[in-house]
Order: structure tokens, then C-alpha cells, then sequence
């Protein structure tokens, strides 16, 4: 395989193994929120318990995402540095403000959330919950801001410099404000944090309905159910409306994306059908086994059904997305959206009439929703990410100015060898199979060993108090570590 | 402001960033470097470790904005050297992976082989990372072998030579002193007596390191006294820098720790600045023809995004900086395991 190939199929990798973490620090992060304001507000220990054992299982998820975020920071240099140069301007001072607003902020009050419970406040510690929650939306805001303005670059301009006797362009800010809201920032963050949402929403469903089968920590996985299923409902739904406005933008912005998506190779005169399953073949430029709805696809992108969408035959042949791939991850997104509504719906209604307990299956298909969850969030990025090819940077019209983009395969290291990007994937191969096992058999361990019930917590409250009363009086004990765990393993 | 005053303050500023995270997570990567040798049994390694516990993951974040700041302000630089390092740089990001994960990972089993294995990974991934920081370091000052339309010639083999080893050898060195001495201020009792015992070696280690790579440095490196020689009241900072390096056993001596932690801290503040200005105005510098060298002039992005970033770090800097100082004073004091401890 060449650079380029290796080099793409490591940067999905390592960026697909990271993100199994950010979206689900954001969505347990408003979960935990909730939790502790329930705590703030009601002063029932019950919440309490709750909010330290999710803060727990958050911790172990930040410092996965933590670990796998530095790779990222430093990949677009190591192996796509081209790009970088012809980026950088732009990029960068993105990637720097994610930094300096949105990394200290949640790296600083990450250690008052887990470490700060007997040291700080109930005040002091619930605001540092809450930075920790938007240092990580506003993480979520930068890089989405980046990432969109590849896909619908404004606010720059190509500027041609010379390297050594030779012209190279680089594209530059003329305005940073047009540069953040590009036209595809605010709906694509928008959809992206509700992904993230929804994740955190099903992971506290599902670790509360599992206890609910065990019969075990009935009282706090009631509680949290309470929170986490309405906001699963919500978000569900809110994924689906920031969805449709997504991809109606991309028929002005990307129609090249749009028709891999949606598998239309054929442009007409006609309403446009939607294929609702299909298996592409792109060298016939047809859709194999494909079951399609007809005036939907118009319906859905103009809200008028007889209106035409423009097909893959509008775009220059060497300016075309692959579509098997982009047309299937957005279908399974699709499907597996529609699925979280019908169940959350269903969940919900359940709940209110009390009867969410009793249906066993329920409870079962619950406990596999984050599974369903972070597929989708996957799957969706996938398709905006291959159906944004052959560009890694799209080419643009500014104040009537043409601008060009850059392609992905001039954007690599030019020093870098297929050796060494092999050598890069291997070695990150063994090391993120690792860290995956480790990650879940430690998830696991935390789940099963669950939060204290409220009266552990009162009982070790009042020790705490106890110690920190004999230690201003002098007395040193030669106690090691608190009673309620020993060595670190809850 | 003119370009290139905004040029020469983002070369400070990355400066202040390089600074602080050698700073930081200096001391981090000196505890886990010494970790396996100065904690006894599994309680006094989870003091150890705790002893970082809250505030690793704000120090790497340093490094982080260092990164993305070098990007958006030198994107010709930032390109440059991390693609020369690639393989180097692999290794550097698989040992702060490492890092972070035993931190994470090592207590939430309590299976003592587990511990075992989390220990050794935690302590080789610290002296690997110390040493790779160190010989990147050292191979950008002695400059590299950068062809034409910055594509470098040379490969993980080439960076790694005597010169290069020796100031690895120097950061680790530095790293585990600046380490212990932080340790001996979070610890207590039989802990703090072995941590003692063991800051005399460290320094004179870490002192006949600092004499060899200078001298080495003078004979390898002539360009790296240009600036010096050029500018002499820039002599200060290295005679600071010995100053702060006498005043550490001077401090230990008269029983004031957090004297002496401060003095480690300028020892690095000024190794860092000593660097920069040896570097100074590349880079990267071409071995192969001056020509090819990165500059500051050659890799800074447009006048306009680095005044624009100068108002992002001017909003950013105070708020990091109350943060910084608002966490540390959280967990001021010695180190003591609660249940939420690693």
C-alpha cells in the first residue's frame, strides 16, 4: 500500500479509537451534572452516591480519551504536514484555542471532580463538575469549527509564497469570525453534541437498567433513570430534527456528499426517490437491491417532492467521493437513530405508567443502547469524513473568487516512508488493542462493583469528620487510607 | 503592532509554553522515573503516584496547547519537525499513553501482578519519555539534516548519536532530581527520609551531566554560542542558570524544600531559555545548506492570525493561569489517599 493510503487508514484509526471517548465524557458529563445538581438541591445522600460512582467511571473515560486525544494533536504534523502547512493559519489557531479555552479548563477542575469530593464544598465542587462539562463542549466547538471548515472553508483567502525559488499557496485568514461560522459549523456541532448526548444518556440508562436486573442498587438506579431516560428521549429526537438540516445544507455545500450518501448516481428532470436500502455499485453508477421510496429524497432535501436532487453525474469524475461507503454508514446512522427514538420513546412511556421494570426484554435492549449509540455517532463521521474525499481541504468561492482545495493526496508528509507509517500502525495497532481490553474489563469492574448505598456514604461521611476532627486535636493515627476502600479498586 | 514584533512575541510565547510544561510536567515524569526505586511497598507507590494524581493530566496539557499553538503560529515548523521526528515522536506519544493509562489503570485491580506490571510500565514509559524529550532536543539544537522544500533526509537512526544521548541523559537526569525534590515536599516520615537520601546523588548526577553537555556543547555545536557572543548580556542566563543549580544543595541544606523545588524550577526555566536562544532564529537548521533551514521567517503564518491569536492567548493565559493556581492550592499539602485516589 502507498503513503497515502496507510497514512488515511491510520489517521481513521487512531481518530475513530478516540473518539469511543469524547462523546461519552460529554454525555456522561451532563448526566453527572444533573446527578450532583439533583444532590445540590435535594441534599439526599442517594444523589450523592451517584454522582461519585459516575464520577468514577467518568474518570476512567477522560483519561482514555486524554491518552488518544495527544495522538491527534500531533498527527496532522507527523504525517500529513503538507497539509498542515497549507492549513496551518487557519487550522491552527483553531486547535489552539481548543487548547488554551477548552483543555486547561477541563484538565484543571477534572481534578476538583474526582479527587476535590472531601476537600472542597458541595458549591465549589459542583461548579468545577460544570467547567469540566463545558471545557468539554467547548473542546467539542473548536475542533467541530476545524473539521467544518475543511468541509466549507470561508473567511480566508490563497495566498502564494515562495520556498526556494519555488510558488507554493496557503490559505489565510481574512476573517477570523467568517473563518469560525463557516456554513457548516453551527449544524454540524449542533448534531455532533447532541450525539454525544444521546451516548451519555443510554451509558447511564443502561448501567441503571442492568442493576435493576441484578436487584441491585435499586434506589440510585431508579434516580438515575428518572434523569437519564427523558434526556435520552429528548436528544433522540433533537438528533434526528439537527440531522435533516445538516443534510439539507449539503445540496448547496456538498452535493457530491449528499449524492454518496443517498447512493443517486443519475440525475433528472424527475422527483428524486430515496433508497432506503441498497447495496452501490459504483462501476455501473447503480444501486443493487435497492428498495426506494419515490418523491422522498425531493421531499426530504427542498421540501417540495417534485424538485429534482442533482446526482454524482453533476461532479467532475475525478472530483467524486467514493459511495459504498459514505452510502452505508449513513444508512446505518439512519437506522439506528430511528430505532434509539422508538425505544427511548418506548422506555419512557413504559416508565410513566410504571411497568419499566417489569418488561425484562426492555430492561435487556436498554442495557445494549450505548452500544447502538456510539455506533451511530461513529458511523455518522465516517460518512462526512469519506464523503468529504477526494479533498482533504474542499475547494470554495469567496466574494465571487474561486478558491482552490486541496487533495487529500497532496497533503502528506513528504519525508515520511510507507515503512514508517506502517511501522506507526502496527505499533498503535497492538498498543489501542490493549487499552481497549484494559479499558473495558476496567469499565466493567466499576460497574460491577457499583456505587455505595446512601448509608455507606453517611457512615463514611461521618469517619471523615471524625479524623479531621481528632487531626486538628493532634492525635495522628496511623490510619491508611479510608475505610470505605483500601487499596483504590472501587 | 509590526510583524515582526508579533512574530518574535509567539516565539516568547511558545517559549513560556515549552517552559512550563518542562516545568510541570517535569516533575511528573521524575516521580514516575523514581518511583519503582524510592517506594517500598504497594501504600507508599500509591503515595507516590497520588502524589501527582490531580495534577499530570493539567501539566500535559502544556505540551498540548504547545502543539497546537506552534501549529497556528509557525505552521512551517510545526509540519517540519514533527514529520523529521516521526518514529521518535511515535515512541514519545506511546509513553505518554503509557503514562497516563498505568496512572489510571494500576489501583482499580488489586491482583498484586497486575500493580507489578502497571509499576514498570509506568516507570519506563517516565524515563523513555524524559530521554526522548531530551534527544529531540539536542538534535534541534546541533541542527539536522533538512534537504530542499523542508523534506528531511535523515531518519530515527541519524537523530540518535552521542551528542543527542547526552542531553537525553541530562533531561532525565534533571527531570529526576526535580522530581524528587517535589516528592520529599509531598511526603512524610520513612517516605520523605529515602527521598532525602536520595536528592545528594541525583544532584551531583544531574550536576556532572550539566558540565559534560555544556562542554560538549561548546565543542559540537559552535553555533549554539553565536547569539551569546553576539549579545553579551545574555551571559546572564547561563550564569543564573549555574547559580540556580548551587542554590538547590544550599536550600536542601538549610531545610527549605520549597526553596529548593523553586531553584530546580528556574535550573529548567533556564535550560529553557538557553535553548531558545541557541536556536534562535531557527527552528530546525539545516545541516545540509543553511539555505534550507526552518526560521522564523519562513514558517510564521499571516500577520493577521497571529495578532488574532495574541487576543485569544490574552484571554486564555489569565484564565490558565487562575486555574493553574486555584487547583494547585486545592492540593497543596502532603499526599494522603482518600477512595477516590488512584
Amino acid at each position: 500500500m502507498d503513503v497515502e493510503m496507510l497514512s488515511r487508514l491510520q489517521f481513521a484509526g487512531t481518530i475513530m479509537f478516540h473518539y469511543l471517548f469524547p462523546p461519552l465524557s460529554i454525555g456522561l458529563g451532563l448526566q453527572l451534572f444533573l446527578c450532583e445538581l439533583a444532590y445540590f438541591r435535594t441534599r439526599n445522600l442517594a444523589w450523592e452516591a451517584a454522582a461519585r460512582f459516575w464520577t468514577r467511571v467518568f474518570a476512567v473515560n477522560f483519561a482514555m480519551g486524554v491518552a488518544t486525544g495527544i495522538v491527534m494533536e500531533f498527527e496532522f504534523g507527523t504525517n500529513w504536514a503538507a497539509y498542515s502547512r497549507f492549513v496551518g493559519d487557519v487550522f491552527g489557531s483553531a486547535l489552539a484555542a481548543e487548547g488554551i479555552f477548552a483543555f486547561f479548563l477541563e484538565s484543571g477542575f477534572l481534578a476538583v471532580l474526582v479527587f476535590g469530593w472531601d476537600r472542597v464544598g458541595p458549591k465549589m465542587h459542583l461548579l468545577s463538575t460544570l467547567m469540566v462539562f463545558l471545557g468539554s463542549v467547548f473542546s467539542a466547538v473548536w475542533i467541530v469549527v476545524a473539521n467544518s471548515w475543511q468541509q466549507t472553508p470561508a473567511g480566508y483567502h490563497i495566498v502564494w509564497h515562495d520556498v526556494q525559488g519555488e510558488m507554493m499557496p496557503r490559505a489565510e485568514v481574512t476573517d477570523f469570525w467568517e473563518m469560525v461560522l463557516n456554513p457548516s459549523s453551527v449544524d454540524r456541532l449542533t448534531h455532533t453534541l447532541i450525539g454525544a448526548f444521546v451516548l451519555g444518556a443510554f451509558f447511564v440508562a443502561s448501567v441503571c437498567s442492568y442493576y435493576l436486573l441484578k436487584n441491585r442498587h435499586q434506589e440510585i438506579a431508579k434516580r438515575c433513570l428518572a434523569i437519564s431516560l427523558p434526556t435520552a428521549l429528548l436528544f433522540t429526537f433533537l438528533a434526528a430534527a439537527t440531522g435533516h438540516d445538516s443534510a439539507q445544507k449539503l445540496v448547496e455545500t456538498q452535493p457530491a456528499k449528499l449524492a454518496a450518501m443517498e447512493g443517486h448516481f443519475h440525475s433528472s428532470d424527475q422527483p428524486t426517490g430515496l433508497n432506503l436500502f441498497g447495496w452501490p455499485d459504483t462501476e455501473n453508477e447503480t444501486v443493487r437491491f435497492n428498495v426506494e421510496l419515490p418523491y422522498l429524497l425531493s421531499l426530504l432535501v427542498y421540501n417540495d417532492p417534485t424538485k429534482p436532487v442533482p446526482g454524482m453525474d453533476q461532479i467532475p469524475k475525478d472530483e467524486r467521493p467514493p459511495v459504498w461507503l459514505p452510502f452505508q454508514t449513513f444508512h446505518l446512522m439512519v437506522a439506528l437513530g430511528t430505532m434509539m427514538i422508538l425505544v427511548a420513546a418506548y422506555a419512557c412511556w413504559s416508565w410513566y405508567r410504571g411497568a419499566y421494570e417489569q418488561r425484562r426484554w426492555l430492561l435487556w435492549a436498554m442495557v445494549f443502547m450505548p452500544v447502538a449509540a456510539m455506533t451511530a455517532n461513529q458511523a455518522g463521521w465516517v460518512t462526512a469524513e469519506v464523503g468529504r474525499q477526494p479533498w482533504i481541504v474542499y475547494p470554495s468561492v469567496q466574494n465571487g473568487v474561486e478558491m482552490m482545495g486541496l487533495r487529500t493526496a497532496d497533503g502528506l508528509s513528504e519525508s515520511v516512508t510507507a515503512e514508517q507509517v506502517l511501522s506507526s500502525i502496527v505499533l498503535f495497532g497492538i498498543i489501542y488493542s490493549m487499552l481497549f481490553a484494559v479499558w473495558i474489563f476496567v469499565l466493567n469492574h466499576k460497574i460491577q462493583h457499583g456505587p455505595e448505598s446512601p448509608e455507606e456514604l453517611a457512615e463514611y461521611k461521618k469517619k471523615l469528620h471524625a479524623e479531621s476532627m481528632s487531626e486538628a486535636f493532634g492525635h495522628h493515627g496511623t490510619s491508611r487510607g479510608g475505610g470505605m476502600m483500601e487499596d483504590g479498586t472501587q | 503592532m509590526s510583524y515582526e514584533l508579533l512574530t518574535m512575541i509567539w516565539f516568547f510565547l511558545l517559549g513560556v509554553l515549552l517552559c512550563g510544561y518542562a516545568i510541570l510536567d517535569g516533575f511528573d515524569l521524575g516521580v514516575g522515573i523514581l518511583h519503582p526505586f524510592l517506594a517500598k511497598d504497594d501504600y507508599e507507590r500509591r503515595l507516590v503516584m497520588n502524589s501527582i494524581g490531580p495534577l499530570w493530566d493539567g501539566n500535559e496539557v502544556w505540551l498540548v496547547t504547545f502543539g497546537g499553538a506552534l501549529f497556528a503560529a509557525f505552521p512551517v515548523a510545526y509540519a517540519t519537525v514533527f514529520s523529521s521526528f516521526y518514529t521518535a515522536f511515535y515512541l514519545l506519544l506511546t509513553c505518554l499513553i503509557g503514562r497516563a493509562v498505568s496512572l489510571e489503570f494500576r489501583s482499580k485491580v488489586s491482583s498484586p501482578l497486575w500493580r507489578r506490571i502497571w509499576d514498570w510500565a509506568f516507570f519506563l514509559s517516565s524515563i523513555t519519555a524524559a530521554l526522548l524529550l531530551g534527544v529531540a532536543g539536542g538534535n534541534v539544537l546541533a541542527g539536522m539534516e533538512l534537504g530542499p522544500k523542508y523534506r528531511y533526509e535523515g531518519n530515527l537512526l541519524s537523530q540518535i548519536y552521542w551528542y543527542p544521548l547526552l542531553v537525553g541523559a541530562l533531561t532525565v537526569s534533571l527531570f529526576a532530581l526535580h522530581g524528587a525534590i517535589y516528592l520529599y515536599l509531598k511526603t512524610e516520615d520513612d517516605l520523605q527520609a529515602r527521598v532525602r537520601r536520595a536528592i545528594t546523588p541525583l544532584f551531583f548526577v544531574f550536576a556532572g551531566l550539566y558540565l559534560i553537555v555544556t562542554l560538549a556543547t561548546w565543542w559540537h555545536v559552535p553555533h549554539a554560542t553565536a547569539n551569546i557572543s553576539r549579545h553579551p548580556w545574555l551571559w546572564i542566563v547561563p550564569v543564573l542558570n549555574a547559580l540556580a543549580v548551587l542554590n538547590i544543595p544550599r536550600a536542601m541544606h538549610w531545610g527549605r524544600p520549597g526553596y529548593a523545588f523553586f531553584s530546580s524550577s528556574m535550573v529548567i526555566l533556564a535550560l529553557a531559555t538557553l535553548f531558545s536562544v541557541e536556536i534562535f532564529p531557527n527552528f530546525m537548521l539545516s545541516t545540509i545548506d543553511p539555505a534550507y533551514s526552518v526560521t522564523l521567517e519562513n514558517a510564521r503564518s499571516s500577520r493577521d492570525t497571529l495578532e488574532t491569536m495574541l487576543i485569544i492567548a490574552g484571554i486564555g493565559f489569565p484564565c490558565v493561569l487562575s486555574y493553574t493556581v486555584i487547583i494547585y492550592w486545592i492540593f497543596r499539602g502532603k499526599v494522603k489517599l482518600d477512595p477516590h485516589s488512584y
